[in-house]
């Protein structure tokens, strides 16, 4: 430990995962030797962790290993004897397209077409261990690894066709799937090489990668993988599985949250054919040979609930400032010093305080939590849409007191997720109802159950005070945070003496992981304090930003979209109309965004024109289905932005479906454009989340810019603009 | 209650025995297996379960299947029976107008019926018409563009 003087405390990659359980204790792996076993002939690379691989190389003893063992394979692929190149990962696909961006990067090492490479995602049977899919981790860690492996296998088979051909294997160069002796021209397929081969390699994740400049594969356009399944209808969610003698299950939900059942009256559902109910502990539920009669029964059963009073939504950020937690909860605090804030008070001409707050909202993703679950021979098999399937290996297992082993996860190309799918409620449901039944039940949660008994991005409170000369230059800066998070929480900006604070809180709803964490909530407080000390001293918010940034990268994307945004030469032509500009750093990304919005303050109404997201992730990796994310970012922004909020009273939500709880339709998308900053010399970094980011803070600076009257609170215009 | 219903579904006669309240959207996905529809919401507020039933756009989660009669339903499977693809399923693919996929059939059929009645649509006429289909993924403007790349594709194909 550190016991120096103050140490800056940010957390790192993973600040705020409080949805989440501890990790298991057990993780059981397949043995590698078992690689072949699995996959058949051919051959096979496994990547194994580099401390690990270290460890080993070095003889060293293995301390220690007991967490990290089992992790030891992070991934691995197989090239078969039909020339199929199988590669099997823990990660996941959720429509951020991560499959397509795999699938690149194997393609792009192993120089082998997209077409013949196969993901197997998901599967806690198939799948090495992986923590899961969240944090923007596929591109910047999952993705080398991949590359390390096919560039391994690429190694292996130049190898196989200088035995072959019995030639020095310099010079022999692979290309489109076959290796290529320039010299004599004669080529061979891989799939010829690996016949009759059972050959297994495992490697070290440093073997040396296809630098941006040369991608061929990576780089360029890919079209989603398995797209023709999609727009067919064909592909299978997990809601759409079917196993034989399916049962369908309910569950009946209490009334409040953490309500006690005190008594149920189940004789009239018991009475009905082909009808299972389970009662254990608060938990009943029920399945039936089809949804109409598990709903049925449902109703059919009586329950008396006992729930306790709860605080409600009125009171929630006063409750939130006044319940904080110190070395308890889900994530400790974070606390950030630098000089000192009294003498940057000294130097300042002006001061600016004000108070920011940012509401509960949904994830709502279409497709709600479903598992399909069933039961064979002390085995549990679970078919469901989640991000993490190991985890949700982990509650099943501790729910049923089973060994891992005995529980398999697989996950089917999911509906939708944005860090709301974490956790496995539909699977243990499941689980329980199929275990009474004795046959596979499906349970896919209805809105309702979505929107109350799964979990929302945390509301927040944020205190922020700036200090500045005359000139623009901010002298000190003091920014806390109760409860909403950490992420991006340091300010870019150079600011010589800082206090920032992260305070974590008690919260009355069930709270965890979204679209970019606290991210939004922070650069939302940041940016539109930045903006209101820029009009403080009369400077444009750009330059006002730029005088008080050093970091090149990030003030290349403000630059960039206030060039293609028209910053500079932008004039309001019509009454309520405005433009801002607001941006950021997070998860390896840079992002900065320009809004146009027209704004009436005499009806209330506020419209987001257009707007510009630049955006630099390194190098980049599938330039069209980026450019997709950051748009999606944008407009999933413009609900948190504009208008979502979660309700809530006394234990209870009081706005959870989709009529009584606005999502952005077509008609609130604005035009957006999409500036890349594609920097082929930084390293990849996911791109899911960051650019959501800009989107609020931009609006209210534009919002401002229109109507003179700054918005502090997210949604900003819930019921339309009261200003 | 219970009864025999016969329903017309992409071009086949299905029998199926149900109660008359039971809404279409089970019916397909768990009785007819044709799971392209998607429970979204329950209350016709998201479109992902919309199929079109004589040519018209319906929300088959708020359908009874008692209503619908002899009228012919198309679902995402039925779209283009050939077994190729329908130009808005080729246009949605080429304008990478999904992320997580779940909207797709719903957003698909609806186009489809809008380009029936009107063959070139306007960006805001596309935006008015499709406005009861949620996107959570976000990428309405690339449904736009599709929606129109689909319309000049079926122009062509007319002329």
């Amino acid at each position: 430990m550190n016991t120096g003087a103050r140490v800056s405390v940010f957390p790192q990659a993973e600040p705020e995962r409080y949805e989440l359980t501890s990790p298991p204790t057990h993780r059981f792996q397949p043995d590698r030797r078992e690689f072949l076993k699995l996959a058949g002939g051919g051959i096979v690379v496994a990547c194994v962790l580099k401390e690990v691989w270290a460890a080993q190389e070095s003889g060293g003893s293995r301390r220690g290993f007991s967490e990290a063992l089992p992790q030891e394979v992070s991934a691995w692929l197989h090239i078969g004897e039909d020339g199929v190149v199988t590669v099997y990962t823990g990660k996941v696909e959720v429509g951020q397209n991560t499959r397509t961006g795999l699938t690149q990067a194997v393609a792009e090492e192993l120089r082998a077409s997209p077409d013949s490479i196969h993901m197997v995602m998901g599967d806690t049977d198939l799948t090495p261990f992986d923590m899961g899919t969240f944090g923007s981790r596929s591109t910047p860690v999952m993705s080398p690894q991949l590359r390390r492996a096919a560039c391994a296998a690429r190694e292996m088979l130049i190898d196989l066709a200088a035995d072959k051909w019995k030639i020095k294997r310099a010079g022999l160069v692979a290309i489109d799937g076959k290796i290529t002796d320039p010299l004599t021209r004669r080529t061979v397929a891989y799939a010829e090489l690996v016949k009759g081969q059972k050959l297994a390699k495992a490697i070290p994740a440093e073997d040396p990668l296809t630098p941006a400049s040369e991608w061929k594969v990576m780089g360029k356009p890919q079209p989603k993988v398995d797209g023709r399944d999609f727009v067919t209808g064909r592909h299978r969610y997990a809601s759409d599985l079917k196993v034989p003698g399916m049962l369908y299950g309910r569950v009946l939900r209490p009334n409040a949250f953490g309500a006690m059942l005190v008594s149920l009256d189940a004789r009239e559902a018991k009475a009905m054919p082909g009808v299972t109910i389970v009662q254990d502990g608060d938990f009943v539920g029920v399945a039936a040979a089809t949804p109409e009669a598990a709903t049925r029964a449902l109703a059919a059963l009586r329950a008396e609930w006992k729930s306790s009073t709860q605080p409600s939504g009125r009171e929630l950020f006063d409750d939130l400032k006044k319940n904080t937690v110190e070395g308890e909860g889900w994530e400790g605090r974070s606390d950030h010093t630098v000089g000192s804030i009294d003498k940057g008070r000294a130097e300042a001409k002006h001061q600016l305080r004000a108070t920011y707050t940012v509401a509960y909202i949904a994830h709502a993703p279409l497709e709600p939590r479903t598992a399909v679950a069933e039961w064979k021979d002390g085995k549990l098999a679970v078919w469901t849409g989640t991000q993490r399937p190991f985890g949700v290996r982990t509650e099943l297992a501790q729910a049923f007191r089973l060994p891992e082993d005995h529980v398999r996860v697989r996950v089917p190309d999911t509906g939708g997720a944005y860090g709301g799918k974490h956790t496995g409620e539909a699977a243990v449901e499941a689980a329980r109802l199929s275990r009474a039944a004795g046959r596979p039940v499906k349970l896919q949660w209805t809105r309702e159950e979505e929107f109350t008994w799964a979990y929302f991005r945390p509301a927040g409170v944020i205190d922020v005070a700036g200090w500045l000369r005359d000139d623009g230059a901010v002298t000190a800066w003091e920014f806390h945070n109760y409860n909403s998070g950490a992420s991006a929480i340091a300010t870019p900006y150079d600011i010589p003496n800082q206090h920032i604070q992260f305070h974590p809180a008690r919260s009355p709803l069930r709270q965890g992981s979204y679209r970019a964490l606290a991210a939004t909530a922070n650069h939302f407080a940041r940016e539109s304090h930045m903006d209101d000390l820029a009009h403080l001293v009369k400077m444009d918010p750009l330059e006002f930003r730029l005088k008080n940034l050093k970091d090149a990268r990030l003030r290349a994307v403000f630059e960039a979209a206030a060039q293609k945004f028209g910053w500079a030469a932008r004039s309001k032509s019509s009454k309520g109309q405005g433009f801002g500009i607001a941006g950021g750093i997070e998860k390896g990304g840079y992002v900065a965004t320009c809004a146009e919005v027209s704004a009436d303050a005499g009806t209330g109404s506020v419209r987001i024109v257009h707007a510009v997201t630049a955006f630099d992730c390194g190098a980049v990796v599938n330039p069209e289905q980026l450019r997709n994310q950051i748009e999606g970012a944008n407009v999933m922004g413009i609900g948190g932005a504009l208008f979502e909020a979660i309700e809530f009273e006394n234990g209870s939500i009081l706005n959870g479906r989709f009529s009584r709880y606005r999502l952005p339709r077509f008609s609130d998308v604005p035009s957006i454009e999409v500036m890349l900053v594609d920097r082929k010399d930084q390293v990849s970094a996911g791109a899911g989340e960051t650019p959501i980011v800009g989107l609020a803070p931009a609006v209210g600076n534009a919002i401002f810019d229109a109507t003179g009257v700054r918005l502090r609170s997210l949604p900003m215009a819930p019921k339309g603009l009261k200003v | 209650m219970t009864r025999v219903i016969e329903l017309q579904v992409n071009g086949t006669t299905y029998r199926v025995d149900v109660d008359e309240e039971t809404s279409l959207l089970s019916v397909l996905r768990d009785h007819l297996d044709l799971t392209g529809a998607k429970y979204g919401c329950g209350e016709g507020q998201c479109g992902a379960c919309t199929v079109l039933i004589g040519g018209l756009p319906r929300r088959s989660c708020i359908t009874r299947v008692g209503v619908v009669g002899d009228k012919p339903i198309t679902t995402i499977e039925g779209l283009s029976p050939g077994g190729g693809l329908h130009p808005l399923q080729r246009a949605f693919l080429d304008a990478d107008a999904l992320q997580c996929g779940y909207c797709t059939s719903g957003m698909i059929l609806t186009a489809a019926a809008l380009l029936e009645t009107t063959p070139h649509p306007t960006e805001r006429e596309i935006a008015h018409f499709m406005e009861g289909n949620i996107c959570r993924c976000g990428t309405y403007l690339r449904i736009i563009a599709a929606i129109r790349q689909a319309a000049k594709m079926l122009k062509e194909a007319r002329s």
